[in-house]
């Protein structure tokens, strides 16, 4: 899993059965210190997360399949989770 | 999953059976802009993708499940983009 800020959404109409009714959120994986990291992939909203929140990030399909209770499909990177607070050796961010 | 532009098609006639009837796509990686941020790809279209369109796209694993029978695809596309709504875009 890795933490990310939410950025955006994605409209996409036409898209693989399996994604079908659910949040195509954009999201920009950060650093420790919540500076943007890498590139910005697209991830299936699990968390009723929203533009501008930071969030857990699952990339992992058979995970992915679990969330969503289904069987295993074109699902890979899911929002499981809005981030509170990350402690890391007595500071918080 | 990942942003691309369908920028090209494969034709193989010869091709693994569990590919029949399936189209393989060439595409280029993008940003969530369309900027070109990589590697050229071919995927397998399961959306009827045509040359010119953002489109996104699964790697690994679950390419290959994303098709009803098991198949050795390692990149599928799974939907075309309409419009990204991007807040932090200038």
């Amino acid at each position: 899993m890795f933490v990310a800020r939410v950025v955006g959404e994605v409209v996409a109409t036409i898209k693989h059965p399996e994604l079908e009714g659910r949040t195509l959120l954009l999201v920009q994986p950060l650093a420790p210190d919540d500076t943007p990291r890498g590139a910005r992939v697209i991830a299936l909203d699990a968390a009723q997360a929203g533009v501008g929140d930071r969030v857990l990030v699952l990339d992992e399909g058979n995970g992915a399949a679990q969330v969503f209770g289904r069987p295993r499909g074109p699902v890979r990177t899911v929002v499981v989770g809005v981030v509170d607070e990350v402690t890391e050796a007595g500071s918080s961010c | 999953m990942h942003f691309a532009r369908v920028i090209g098609t494969v034709v193989a006639t010869e091709k693994v059976s569990s590919w029949r009837g399936i189209r393989l796509l060439l595409l280029e990686p993008t940003d969530p802009r369309g900027t070109p941020s990589g590697k050229r790809l071919v995927a397998v279209d399961l959306v009827s993708a045509a040359p010119g369109q953002r489109v996104f796209y699964v790697r690994g694993r679950e390419a290959a499940v994303a098709l009803p029978v098991e198949n050795p695809a390692d990149a599928a596309i799974v939907g075309i983009v309409d419009h990204v709504r991007d807040e932090t875009a200038v």
